[in-house]
């Protein structure tokens, strides 16, 4: 991430300086910020909402439930995830989440997730096998059906918008499955 | 068939939470209080969030308001010309790991401006569907955890990022 964010950094004032775009450019910084406040605003609201419902899943015990329930499918790809932690049902949930299209819920859940898999972490600041595994998932998002495509093709008169239903599955299922070969190879390979 | 699942993925939320709180009650859990102590964490999480978002949104917008944004498309529209993908699908290919809003006024635009049923909709469309907002993703997991050492997750996210968006290319081209 240093090495990425350094190299855009540089190039893009290179850039800028090159190309004319200076004031663009010194524009831009502040259009980041700015849109890093109304992200972080926006999710400050959903973030809280779910944490208050995880909250009510912990206390009643069902999240413990949740997780017995999904073990043998989540452990397949999480293998050092141990007995039914809670990590097994945020897991579920962001994936379900995802899959159903449901951004406002997969992100929050998502965070829980992350949080949960950070508890089991030995070394905190070092990333472990099983987060990767989580945020490899979540980059190559598995959706079912894609509604917010659909329905900006719908809205500009497309006749069947309904069309890319199947080529978008396959490719979402295709390209899941080779992240997750992808980060088996690194694995592998770097070990 | 896409209606029965629009329906289904309108009930999920509801359903989930009147379930929960039900099961919660019986269970003899405060709902109320213990709904407050979870939001009570929301904050937090967001504050150690917020750093990573800014510096990343920074570098992505001024990497796309300096002009070097265009520059990569171009090299990438070249370098691809032989597979004749249409320089839209090639900007959006490049746009969508990196802004989800970004994206989706890109892909209004193609749409507008090619029409509905253009190999350019089409491929953009696919890749609308199958691809995430990688560096958003990154961002937000490795700062709600505070991950200084992330190996090598960036380089397996920046390949399989590429592989999928090969992937959905070709899916485009083999069904339509």
């Amino acid at each position: 991430m240093n090495v990425l964010w350094l190299i855009m950094i540089c190039i893009s004032i290179v850039f800028a300086i090159f190309t004319g775009n200076l004031e663009a450019f010194t524009k831009s910084i502040f259009d980041g910020a700015k849109a890093a406040v109304e992200i972080s605003l926006f999710l400050l609201g959903i973030v809280s909402v779910w944490m208050g419902i995880t909250r009510i899943l912990e206390d009643s015990g069902l999240i413990y439930r949740i997780a017995h329930l999904f073990r043998p499918i989540i452990s397949r790809l999480f293998r050092n995830i141990p007995g039914d932690h809670p990590s097994i049902t945020a897991i579920t949930l962001n994936v379900l989440a995802n899959m159903f299209g449901l951004g406002n819920a997969a992100t929050p859940l998502g965070i829980n997730a992350i949080q949960e898999l950070d508890a089991l972490n030995p070394e905190k600041e070092t990333i472990t096998p099983e987060m990767m595994t989580f945020i490899v998932l979540n980059t190559a998002s598995i959706q079912l059906i894609p509604f917010s495509v659909i329905g900006i093709l719908a809205s500009y008169g497309d006749s069947n918008p309904a069309a890319v239903v199947l080529p978008v599955l396959v490719a979402t299922t295709v390209s899941a499955v080779t992240a997750l070969l992808v980060l088996s190879l690194f694995r592998r390979i770097l070990r | 068939m896409i209606s029965q699942v629009e329906y289904i993925s309108l009930l999920i939320i509801p359903l989930f939470i009147l379930f929960t709180v039900i099961y919660g009650a019986i269970k003899k859990v405060r709902v109320y209080d213990s709904f407050v102590a979870g939001a009570k964490e929301g904050p937090g999480i967001i504050l150690k969030i917020f750093p990573y978002l800014l510096t990343i949104f920074v570098a992505i917008k001024g990497f796309q308001a300096s002009g070097a944004f265009d520059y990569l498309r171009d090299a990438f529209y070249t370098a691809f010309a032989f597979l004749g993908v249409p320089v839209e699908a090639v900007s959006m290919s490049i746009v969508k790991p990196l802004s989800g809003s970004a994206s989706t006024a890109l892909f209004t635009e193609i749409v507008t401006t090619t029409g509905t049923d253009s190999m350019a909709t089409r491929i953009s469309a696919v890749i609308m569907g199958s691809a995430e907002t990688t560096f958003y993703v990154l961002a937000v997991y490795l700062g709600a955890v505070n991950i200084k050492k992330s190996r090598y997750l960036v380089p397996v996210c920046l390949v399989a990022d590429f592989i999928g968006i090969v992937v959905a290319v070709a899916v485009a081209r083999w069904y339509f």
